[in-house]
C-alpha cells in the first residue's frame, strides 16, 4: 500500500449504469413517441406500456447509480476537489433549466407583446386584422381567441396567492434545515426539513385544485384554450413537475438524514436538493408575477 | 489547495484493467475511450448523412424529377442537416474534447466520468429513431432542419413525435457534455496552470459548453411547444389561437444562432493550436483570441432575426440584428487576423493538418464574406432562401468546421494510435477534398444569387449546367472522405512508430506523454509554470 502527498481524484472504475439509463431513455423516447402518435390517430398501442417500463428502469437505474456514489462518498473516496465538481456540475444543470424555462416564459411575454397586439391591428398590420380576424379586440389574459375559443383567467388571489406563501415559506424552513446541518443540530435538521416537505406537498395538492378549478364547466380554462391557457399550463405545469421532484429529493434526504448520512463539512446531496428547491422557488416568484397578477 | 495523504488502494484508477471486449466500451468511464466512441460515431453519421447528400445530388444532377418523389426529397433534406449538425459536427468536437482536455490541462479524467459515458451512449440510440422514421409508414421528418412552424405542426406528417423524443435525447446528450466539459477545465486545471495560461483549444471549448448549456434548453422548449402544438391542441404557433408561427422562428434561431457557433467555436480552438505548429511561432495574440471568442459568443445571443429579414419584422428589429451581426465581423476578423500573423515569417512546414488549417483560414473566410453579404437586410431580401444561403452555411460548416475536425484528426492521430499515418494518402485526402469541396459549393453562389430556391427537388433550365459541377464535386466529395477511413484504419493497425512529440514546433502538456498516450494519464497532476 502506498501513499502520496497530493489530492487524489478519484476516476470511478467501469459502470453499467449509464448504458441502463441510455436504453431506458430510449424506451421512454419511442414509448412516448407511440403513445401520443396513438392518441392522435385514436388506435391504442403498447406505447404507454413501453413508456412506463422505461420510466420504471429510469428510477432503478438512479437508484442503483446515486447509492454506487453516496457508497463511495461515505467510503470517503471523495476529495473536496471531486465535491467541487459535483457543485458545480449541479449548478450548471440549474442554470439549464432556467433557461429551459426562459423559453416558455419568452413565448408568453412574446404573445403578450407582439402577437397578440398585431393580430389587432397594432403597429403596421392594419391590414392583418381587417383580413384575418376583423372582430378580433386583444386583451390580456386573452380570454376569447381569434379562432373564437372563450375561457376564463385565474385570478391571482385565493389558491395562488396561498402557493405562493407556502412555497416561499418552504424556501425559508429549507434554509433553516441547512443551517441546522452546519450547525450538527440534527434534531433541528430533522424538524424543518420535515417541514419543508409538508410545504412541498400541500403547494403540490394545491396546485392539482387548482387544475380542478381550471378544467371544470364553470371556468373552461383548458390547455387548449389559445395561448393564455397553453402558456398558463405548460409553465405551471412544467413547474409543478420540478417541485414533485424537489420534493421527492427532499424526502430521499430525509431518509439520508435519519440514517445518520451528512456531516457539517460534507452533505454534497443535501445542498444540491436545497439548491434545486430555492431554484424552483424563484420560478414560481416569476410565474406569479407574470402568469397570474400581470 | 490543501495536501493530505491518501490510501492509494481506494483509487480505482491506478488499477489498469480495461475490459476486454464490447463491456469496455459500454461500461467505459475513460476519457480516451469515449473520446474515440464519439470520435467514430461522428464519422459513421458523416458518411449516413453524406449517403442521403449524395441522392439529394444525384436528384439535382439533372431538372426534372429522376430518382425520388418530392416529399422524399425533402425527407432527404431534412435528415440530412440534422444528421450533420447534431451527429456528425457536435459530437466529433465532444470527441476532441473528451480526448484532448483532460491531456492539455492535466488531469486525470473529465470531472464527472460516469455522466461522460451517459452523455455518449444515448447518442447512438437518438440517432437510431431519427433514422428509423425513414421506414415508417408516414416517412421520415420533411419540414426541413430547422422545422419551422407550421410545415412542422399543422402540416407535418405522422413521425413528428419521433423527431421530437429524438431532438430531447440529443440536447440531454449536449447539455450533459456540456457541463462536463465547463466543470473539468474551472475544477481540474493543474496547479498553476491559470485562465489565462490554458491552451486556447481549451478556452474555445470552455465558451462553447457555456453556449450549449445556454441554447440546448431554450431547444428542447422549441421542441416541447411543437410536440404539444401538434398532438396536444395548444397554439403557440397558431395565430387562430393567440400564438405566431413567426414565434417558432424568434425561439428556434434564439438557440440556433449560438448553435452554428457552438459548431465553429472549437473549430478555431483546433485551427490555433495547429498553425503556431507548423509556423513555428507562437499564436499570434493570444489573449486577444481569448477576448475575441467571448465577443464572438456574447453577440450571438443578440443576432437571432438576422434569420428572419423576410418575415416582415419592425424595421428596428431589423436594423438593431443587421448592425449586430455585422458587428460579429469584427472579432472574427481579429481571428482571422492573428492566424496570418502567426503565419508571417514563421519557418513553415506544410504538413497535412497544416493544409487543412490553411485551407480552413481562406475557406472559412469567403464563408464569412458571403455571411456578411448575407447580414446586410436589404439584399437578404433577394439571397433569403436561395442556394446563396446553402453555400454559405456550407463554406462555414464544411470546409469551416469539418476541415478543422480533420485538420485536428491527423494533427493528434500519432498521439491516439501510436502511429504516423500514411503522409502520401492523407495528401491526396487533402487535395481531393479541397479541389471536389470547392467545385461542389462554390458554383452554389451563383446559383443563389441567380434566384435557384433552397429545398426543391426541380429547377429552372438556366441552372442545368452548374448544377451538373456541383454534383459531380459532391460525389468527389463524398468519395474522397472514403480516403481518410482508409488512412484512420491503416494507422490504427501499424505504421510508422509515433515519437511522444512527432510536430517538434507542437506545444501542450499532451505531447509530454508516450504515443499512444496511455490509458489513464496526470494521475499526479504536473506543475505548471
Amino acid at each position: 500500500m502506498t501513499t502520496k502527498e497530493y489530492e487524489s481524484y478519484y476516476v470511478p472504475s467501469q459502470s453499467h449504469w449509464p448504458i441502463v439509463g441510455a436504453v431506458a431513455l430510449f424506451m421512454i423516447a419511442v414509448g412516448a413517441a407511440n403513445y401520443v402518435t396513438d392518441i392522435k390517430n385514436e388506435v391504442s398501442g403498447y406505447g404507454g406500456y413501453l413508456l412506463l417500463a422505461g420510466i420504471a428502469l429510469v428510477i432503478y437505474m438512479v437508484v442503483g447509480w446515486f447509492s454506487n456514489v453516496i457508497n463511495e462518498s461515505m467510503a470517503g473516496k471523495y476529495s473536496r476537489q471531486m465535491d467541487n465538481s459535483f457543485r458545480q456540475g449541479m449548478s450548471w444543470f440549474i442554470f439549464s433549466e432556467v433557461m429551459f424555462f426562459a423559453a416558455f416564459f419568452g413565448a408568453l411575454l412574446y404573445a403578450r407583446t407582439f402577437s397578440i397586439p398585431w393580430l389587432d391591428g397594432a403597429g403596421n398590420n392594419a391590414e392583418t386584422a381587417a383580413v384575418l380576424w376583423p372582430e378580433f379586440t386583444a386583451s390580456w389574459p386573452l380570454i376569447k381567441t381569434p379562432g373564437g375559443t372563450e375561457t376564463t383567467a385565474m385570478g391571482w388571489y385565493g389558491l395562488p396567492l396561498i402557493n405562493t406563501i407556502l412555497l416561499l415559506t418552504s424556501s425559508i424552513t429549507a434554509h433553516f434545515a441547512h443551517v441546522a446541518l452546519e450547525k450538527n443540530k440534527r434534531s433541528q435538521l430533522k424538524a424543518w426539513l420535515g417541514f419543508t416537505i409538508i410545504l412541498g406537498l400541500t403547494f403540490i395538492s394545491l396546485q392539482v385544485l387548482e387544475y380542478s378549478h381550471g378544467y371544470s364547466e364553470e371556468m373552461q380554462l383548458y390547455l387548449t384554450s389559445g395561448i393564455y391557457g397553453n402558456t398558463f399550463y405548460m409553465l405551471t405545469g412544467f413547474h409543478g413537475l420540478h417541485v414533485t421532484l424537489g420534493c421527492i429529493m427532499l424526502i430521499v434526504m430525509f431518509f439520508r438524514v435519519l440514517k445518520g448520512h451528512f456531516t457539517p463539512e460534507n452533505h454534497f446531496a443535501f445542498q444540491a436538493t436545497s439548491w434545486y428547491w430555492h431554484f424552483v422557488d424563484v420560478v414560481w416568484v416569476l410565474l406569479f408575477l407574470f402568469v397570474y397578477i400581470l | 489547495m490543501t495536501t493530505h495523504t491518501i490510501d492509494e488502494s481506494l483509487d480505482d484508477a491506478h488499477h489498469d484493467h480495461k475490459m476486454k471486449g464490447i463491456k469496455r466500451w459500454l461500461y467505459t468511464t475513460n476519457h480516451k475511450d469515449i473520446g474515440t466512441l464519439y470520435l467514430w460515431f461522428s464519422f459513421i453519421m458523416l458518411l449516413t448523412g453524406g449517403a442521403l447528400a449524395m441522392v439529394i445530388r444525384a436528384e439535382l444532377f439533372q431538372p426534372g424529377l429522376q430518382i425520388v418523389e418530392p416529399d422524399f426529397f425533402n425527407q432527404l433534406t431534412t435528415v440530412h442537416g440534422l444528421i450533420m449538425v447534431f451527429g456528425a459536427i457536435m459530437p466529433a468536437f465532444t470527441g476532441f474534447a473528451n480526448w484532448m482536455l483532460p491531456m492539455m490541462i492535466g488531469a486525470p479524467d473529465m470531472a464527472l466520468p460516469r455522466m461522460n459515458n451517459w452523455s455518449f451512449w444515448i447518442l447512438p440510440f437518438a440517432f437510431a429513431i431519427l433514422l428509423s422514421s425513414f421506414f415508417m409508414e408516414s416517412g421520415a421528418p420533411n419540414f426541413g432542419w430547422t422545422f419551422y412552424a407550421p410545415l412542422s405542426t399543422t402540416y407535418s406528417n405522422g413521425s413528428t413525435a419521433f423527431f421530437v423524443f429524438a431532438v430531447h435525447i440529443m440536447g440531454v446528450s449536449s447539455i450533459m457534455g456540456a457541463i462536463n466539459i465547463v466543470v473539468t477545465i474551472m475544477n481540474m486545471r493543474a496547479p498553476g496552470m491559470t485562465y489565462m495560461k490554458m491552451p486556447l483549444f481549451v478556452w474555445t471549448f470552455f465558451i462553447m459548453a457555456y453556449l450549449l448549456i445556454a441554447v440546448m434548453p431554450v431547444l428542447a422548449g422549441v421542441v416541447t411547444m411543437v410536440l404539444t402544438d401538434t398532438y396536444f391542441g395548444t397554439s403557440f404557433f397558431n395565430a387562430a389561437g393567440g400564438g405566431d408561427p413567426v414565434m417558432f422562428q424568434h425561439i428556434f434561431w434564439f438557440f440556433g444562432h449560438p448553435e452554428v457557433y457552438i459548431m465553429i467555436l472549437p473549430a478555431f480552438g483546433i485551427v490555433s493550436t495547429i498553425i503556431p505548429a507548423f509556423a513555428r511561432k507562437k499564436l499570434f495574440g493570444y489573449s486577444s483570441m481569448v477576448y475575441a471568442t467571448g465577443s464572438i459568443a456574447l453577440l450571438s445571443f443578440i443576432v437571432w432575426a438576422h434569420h428572419m429579414f423576410t418575415t416582415g419584422m419592425p424595421l428596428f428589429g431589423e436594423l438593431f440584428f443587421m448592425y449586430c451581426t455585422m458587428l460579429i465581423a469584427v472579432p472574427t476578423g481579429v481571428k482571422v487576423f492573428n492566424w496570418v500573423a502567426t503565419m508571417w515569417r514563421g519557418s513553415m512546414t506544410f504538413e497535412v493538418p497544416m493544409l487543412f488549417s490553411i485551407a480552413f483560414v481562406i475557406l472559412f473566410t469567403i464563408g464569412g464574406f458571403s455571411g456578411l453579404m448575407l447580414a446586410l437586410t436589404p439584399v437578404d431580401f433577394q439571397y433569403h432562401d436561395t442556394y446563396f444561403v446553402v453555400a454559405h452555411f456550407h463554406y462555414v460548416l464544411v470546409t469551416g468546421s469539418l476541415f478543422s475536425i480533420y485538420a485536428g484528426a491527423y494533427f493528434w492521430l500519432p498521439k491516439w494510435t501510436g502511429h504516423m499515418y500514411s503522409d502520401s494518402l492523407s495528401k491526396w485526402h487533402f487535395w481531393c477534398s479541397l479541389i471536389s469541396v470547392n467545385l461542389l459549393f462554390f458554383p452554389m453562389h451563383f446559383l443563389g444569387l441567380a434566384g435557384m430556391p433552397r429545398r426543391i427537388p426541380d429547377y429552372a433550365l438556366q441552372f442545368a449546367d452548374f448544377n451538373k459541377w456541383v454534383s459531380i464535386g459532391g460525389f468527389a466529395f463524398g468519395l474522397s472522405q472514403l480516403i481518410f477511413l482508409a488512412v484512420v484504419i491503416k494507422c490504427i493497425r501499424g505504421g510508422n512508430k509515433a515519437p511522444a512529440k512527432p510536430w517538434d514546433g507542437a506545444e501542450g502538456l499532451e505531447w509530454t506523454v508516450a504515443s499512444p498516450a496511455p490509458y489513464h494519464t496526470f494521475s499526479t497532476p504536473p506543475k505548471v509554470d
